[in-house]
């Protein structure tokens, strides 16, 4: 109780000291708009690293003050929701895929409070909009290296579950192999598990086994087996050709800071409305981009891509968008 | 490559022992404790602490043994609560079980976080390798099959040996069978029954983080949130089809690891035709089957589940 109350009257001290601190230094700092997230997985895990890191630049640049809560189960995402609603927070993002129908019921509870959330639905009025990774743009591209450069014409993909968003970016990426070798076949896998590193290594070796000499990773686990076997592996939504070396030929990468971004300016300005955010993933707004390793693409391979990207940032290819679940040629 | 062809491949079986090591220490870890009387639902928290304490032991400079002692004290003390409560407190195993494994695995995240606040993306170790035997990993089949596997799986094997020569060839492994059976013809004897299940609950556990530890020291070389993933269960399952042996655990665990490397391949050559989550369900429904028809035949320890009170018949 003792160690309680002087730390009631700590903390009051440090309150005070901090709104004379607020104060000498102008509104500028409270002008900060306030946001949560909510991820229902750990900041380490590809999707939601990238909407962390997001968000952190923006902290670090000053446009907002940033809280978030980790691995929050689906069943308790709604009271995480309504919770950081209560408190005041101005933008809260996160991911709902397993919620969609309970979140959008929270949203319109809190008007004042703008949603921002990854959805497989769209957005809803006032104030619940929706995002998500569209990189089906560099998939395509990695795609296209893919197809280049399998010798046994076999790519092995493995996925996490079949949910659109990753059905959308296999298909992308197989019509970009198909689109520069016909013959190529594909074998595809799902874990149905977002997080199982080894299942997706044994699901990747028998892969490899059945022929597969290059790997769609998109799942931690599948880049381990491409470098234990000898392969070569395609990344996806982060940049791993650092921990694999000489393993990853191309990588499709997802920016979320243009999502992000935007999103803060609308609600800071006071604009804020139901909208889908899925653009700012496009590369043309600066949300996808492709990297490809040039000492392990041939040249001709890598011009070929890069000339298909301008297409694609001038407007002039359009990547088809396929949401059905991918299944392997037999 | 149809099916027979996949049944006869190497890397077929090599991967099946791989999928079934953790399985292996996991199932003798809560046949120990069971046998002594006492059902251990810590189990899959224990895994999640002795994976994370494992790797994060090697990532600290511990080197990869001083790892597996590590999960393997940490999986020792989860154990030790959990015989706490359930011998000299005589509290409800299944209670008192599934609240170990809620409280490790809470600790072994916040853990994580506390020891690395900034990550991006894990950290990794440089796990065991395949050993690499003089002449034994070339032999055709068995090269790759047994003799190319890591130091842990070995190490699973010789545990299955040496469990079964503890329980039927040593004193004290027929002191942990009665206990397990008639607690009170221990006491009779003058030897501590408490003692006896806390220490059986206590080297179960350790075997069981060592399950853990296999997953992130050798089969992949990171810690992730949920990588344990359910293998703890299945272990409480496996321990009711061996029927409390461990020649039987072991074939249990390769079972089990068969059918699932057979799933993965099977979604290789057929995905188009059946949707993936028949296969993925298969490993769980054939053991639920084999369950059905080993667990009518067995030998329960006839005491498990009864907590006994010195000085009460």
């Amino acid at each position: 109780m003792l160690l309680e109350r002087k730390m009631g009257r700590r903390l009051m001290l440090a309150a005070a000291a901090s709104i004379g601190l607020v104060a000498s230094v102008g509104i500028a700092a409270a002008e900060k708009t306030k946001v949560a997230a909510i991820y229902t997985l750990p900041v380490e895990q590809q999707w939601i690293s990238r909407i962390h890191k997001a968000l952190n630049t923006a902290a670090e640049r000053g446009d907002i003050d940033y809280t978030f809560s980790e691995n929050v189960a689906n069943t308790d995402y709604e009271r995480v929701m309504r919770e950081y609603a209560e408190q005041g927070q101005q933008l809260i993002i996160g991911e709902v895929f397993g919620l969609e129908r309970a979140a959008r019921k929270v949203a319109k509870d809190y008007t004042d409070t703008a949603f921002l959330m990854g959805s497989s639905f769209g957005p809803v009025g006032p104030n619940f909009s929706v995002f998500d990774n569209w990189i089906h743009e560099p998939s395509y591209l990695t795609g296209m290296v893919a197809g280049s450069m399998t010798e046994t014409n076999v790519i092995g993909m493995i996925g996490g579950y079949a949910i659109p968003e990753v059905n959308r970016l296999m298909h992308a990426f197989m019509d970009g192999a198909r689109d520069v070798n016909p013959d190529v076949k594909f074998i595809v896998n799902f874990i149905d598990s977002w997080y199982d590193p080894p299942k997706a290594k044994e699901s990747a070796f028998a892969m490899i086994d059945a022929g597969a000499d290059i790997m769609y990773a998109e799942r931690f686990g599948v880049s381990d087996a491409a470098v234990e076997r000898g392969v070569k592996a395609i990344g996806n939504v982060i940049d791993t050709a650092g921990d694999y070396p000489g393993t990853i030929l191309a990588s499709a990468i997802w920016h979320m800071e243009a999502t992000v971004d935007k999103a803060v300016a609308h609600v800071s300005g006071g604009s804020f409305e139901a909208a889908d955010y899925g653009q700012y993933s496009f590369m043309a707004f600066g949300g996808g981009s492709m990297v490809l390793d040039e000492s392990l693409v041939p040249a001709d391979v890598a011009s070929a891509v890069k000339a298909r990207e301008v297409e694609i940032l001038d407007g002039l290819f359009r990547v088809n968008v396929n949401d059905a679940r991918p299944s392997s040629d037999n | 490559m149809d099916i027979l062809q996949i049944l006869l491949s190497e890397s077929f079986w090599a991967a099946s022992l791989r999928i079934a090591t953790p399985l292996i220490f996991g199932v003798l870890g809560a046949l120990i404790c069971e046998k002594s009387g006492v059902l251990n639902l810590g189990i899959e928290g224990i895994f999640v602490a002795g994976a994370m304490t494992g790797w994060l032991a090697v990532w600290l400079g511990a080197g990869l043994w001083g790892g597996v002692l590590v999960a393997a004290l940490a999986g020792g003390f989860f154990g030790l609560i959990h015989a706490v409560l359930t011998v000299p407190l005589g509290l409800s195993q299944h209670v008192s079980g599934l609240g170990v494994t809620l409280f490790a695995t809470s600790v072994s995240y916040f853990s994580y976080r506390t020891a690395l606040p900034t990550v991006t993306s894990p950290p990794r170790i440089e796990p065991f390798r395949p050993l690499d035997m003089p002449f034994l990993s070339d032999l055709p089949f068995f090269g790759p099959v047994l003799f190319q596997q890591t130091a842990l799986t070995w190490l699973a094997l010789f545990m299955v040996g040496l469990v079964w020569y503890v329980l039927n060839r040593t004193a004290l492994g027929i002191a942990i069978k009665a206990v397990g059976d008639n607690p009170n013809s221990i006491d009779a004897q003058g030897l501590s029954v408490y003692a006896l299940r806390t220490g059986a609950v206590v080297a179960g556990s350790a075997l069981m983080a060592l399950g853990g530890a296999f997953l992130t020291m050798s089969a992949f070389d990171a810690f992730f949130f949920g990588m344990v993933n359910g293998r703890g269960w299945v272990c409480i399952a496996l321990v009711i089809f061996a029927s409390w042996r461990p020649g039987k655990a072991l074939l249990g665990a390769l079972l089990f690891g068969a059918f699932d490397a057979l799933q993965v391949r099977l979604q290789t050559e057929v995905g188009a035709l059946v949707p993936s989550q028949v296969f993925l369900a298969a490993p769980y429904v054939l053991s639920i089957f084999a369950l059905v028809i080993a667990a009518r035949s067995a030998d329960y320890p006839r005491a498990l589940l009864t907590p006994w009170f010195k000085g009460q018949r």
